[in-house]
């Protein structure tokens, strides 16, 4: 509070209307710091309670039009808030990303020759991907290819796909000022360089900041169990663990593959309160299928790192990918991984 | 003799005994090596141990401080340490047992929440250590650290006691960890 007591001394007659706003009251930079000041206690962090969100999705999301997002491996990236970012200013966006994509092939940095010139960048709002209604829209950008036949397909292939999207996310939406939009979670999927190119766009226009998320073994364990916990009607994938085992000289995988109705039985007898997910009762569930695993190969998987899960709602890996199988509980796995990238800002 | 008490047997003259408990035995065998290498006026002695009970086969001197060694990446590291806490007697969580946490570097292999060690060494009223113990430099000044405190603990250091010691480390330690 130090320096709130400095600010007190300063004469405040002189001082303009947002000058005031910026010594009293809760200015976006207060509670920034207050947020800040918080995180470095160690009691404030996790284990915590948590609610499956596949209980509360939105009715309003139509399943066609967010069709492409399923089945594909994304992956992820945290994001600082974008400054001055408008949703009206899409076509000049697009015109700018565009002009900037060329000039970055031009450069020599690509070396193919043929189709880079003929590269259309859409950028198009995402309805319904959201929390709350306070979260921002999110919004998606694809990098076309411009078919050499006009008259056959309008719409060329689909070279690369990047979506921006806020779920819940409200911790972050309420340390940050008016100029700023919240969009933590990125996800892309197609070529690595132009995920690059794209981010460095973004980067210099908007002066945010993309890092990868990667995603640890915790969260995993706690993925693997929410996932479970959710209902569905046909399950499409075995539920499947993989745990990479660190040894010289060269690491080994194990794999363990439950079905998924066992999976769902072991975890209906664990979870205890309806509509919440305990740290207790995630770490009973994977401590049952670590002392399952034991019984029969006499090897400790706890002492090993869990790499990737996969259900059928979703399959994640540590890296940072992540494929979402299932629609209906889309906000709900977005929810949890905005979490971790907002997490990861912080 | 499942039991660790810290006063059954006679101390060694001018001589301190650590014993480090954890799994991780390449990491154990390190911090050991670098214990030896300080430099000290009493004599040191190391023991290793993967988990307690120790084995009343071995003749062996009295213990005067146990680090419990966690490995943020092992689950079974965190469970052998909770499975061996039974064994130790509750006098010896006067000043004379310590929490040394690693692997907390790096957060993508983390499969343990910080809280949970936090929460551990809290119940346990004992000091909780962070180090990093496959860096070198971190291991060399951690077990610069742990000298030390093995010396005070075998009563070696004139006027600082095990417990007075405890009570000057919970003082610096974050005040909120009060309210948990």
């Amino acid at each position: 509070m130090d320096s709130y007591d400095a600010a007190e001394s300063t004469p405040r007659q002189s001082a303009s209307l947002k000058l005031k706003d910026y010594f009293i009251g809760t200015t976006p930079l207060q509670k920034r710091l207050e947020s800040v000041r918080k995180q470095t206690s160690f009691v404030r962090t996790p284990p915590r309670r948590k609610i499956p969100q596949c209980s509360q999705q939105q009715e309003d999301v139509d399943p066609q039009k967010v069709a492409f997002l399923l089945h594909k491996q994304w992956t992820l990236y945290s994001l600082t808030p974008l400054y001055k970012f408008s949703y009206s200013n899409f076509k000049e966006y697009s015109k700018l990303l565009n002009a900037f994509i060329a000039a970055e092939k031009q450069k020599g940095l690509a070396v193919e020759v043929g189709d880079d010139f003929n590269i259309k960048v859409i950028f198009s709002t995402l309805l319904g991907m959201k929390g709350t209604q306070k979260d921002p829209e999110a919004f998606l950008v694809q990098i076309l290819s411009k078919s050499q036949l006009p008259s056959e397909h309008r719409e060329g292939k689909v070279l690369w796909t990047g979506w921006f999207c806020c779920i819940f996310g409200d911790s972050l939406l309420e340390t940050v000022s008016e100029d700023f939009t919240c969009l933590p979670l990125f996800l892309a999927n197609g070529a690595e360089t132009n995920t690059a190119i794209i981010g460095t766009w973004f980067q210099k226009t908007f002066d945010c900041y993309f890092r990868p998320l990667a995603i640890n073994a915790f969260n995993l364990s706690w993925m693997a169990a929410m996932w479970t916990a959710c209902k569905m009607d046909r399950y499409m994938a075995t539920t499947e663990f993989l745990w990479s085992v660190p040894c010289s000289p060269q690491s080994l995988d194990i794999s363990y593959a439950i079905h998924p109705e066992d999976a769902k039985a072991l975890w209906d007898s664990v979870h205890k309160t309806p509509g919440e997910v305990t740290q207790e009762e995630v770490d009973l569930f994977m401590d049952c299928l670590y002392s399952h695993f034991h019984r029969h190969f006499k090897i400790h998987l706890s002492a090993t790192r869990l790499v990737r899960v996969s259900t059928s709602v979703a399959a994640a890996h540590t890296d940072g990918r992540i494929k979402i199988l299932c629609h209906k509980y889309l906000i709900g796995v977005l929810a949890y991984l905005t979490e971790l990238a907002v997490f990861q800002i912080e | 003799m499942s039991v660790l008490r810290p006063l059954d047997k006679l101390p060694g003259l001018n001589t301190a005994t650590i014993l480090l408990v954890g799994t991780e035995d390449a990491l154990l065998q390190q911090l050991a090596d670098s214990m030896l290498r300080e430099d000290c006026t009493s004599e040191l002695r190391v023991h290793l141990a993967n988990s307690l009970p120790l084995p009343s086969t071995v003749a062996r001197p009295r213990i005067d401080l146990i680090v419990f060694v966690i490995n943020l990446h092992s689950k079974h590291s965190l469970r052998k340490v909770e499975e061996s806490l039974h064994h130790v007697d509750a006098t010896f969580f006067l000043g004379k047992v310590s929490f040394l946490v690693t692997g907390a570097g790096r957060e993508s292999h983390c499969s343990i929440h910080r809280n949970t060690v936090v929460k551990l060494a809290h119940t346990y009223r004992s000091p909780l250590l962070f180090c990093d113990l496959e860096i070198e430099d971190f291991r060399a000044t951690m077990a610069q650290r742990l000298v030390r405190m093995l010396q005070i603990c075998a009563g070696h250091v004139p006027g600082v006691s095990a417990l007075s010691l405890l009570s000057l480390m919970r003082i610096s330690e974050n005040p909120s960890l009060e309210d948990l």
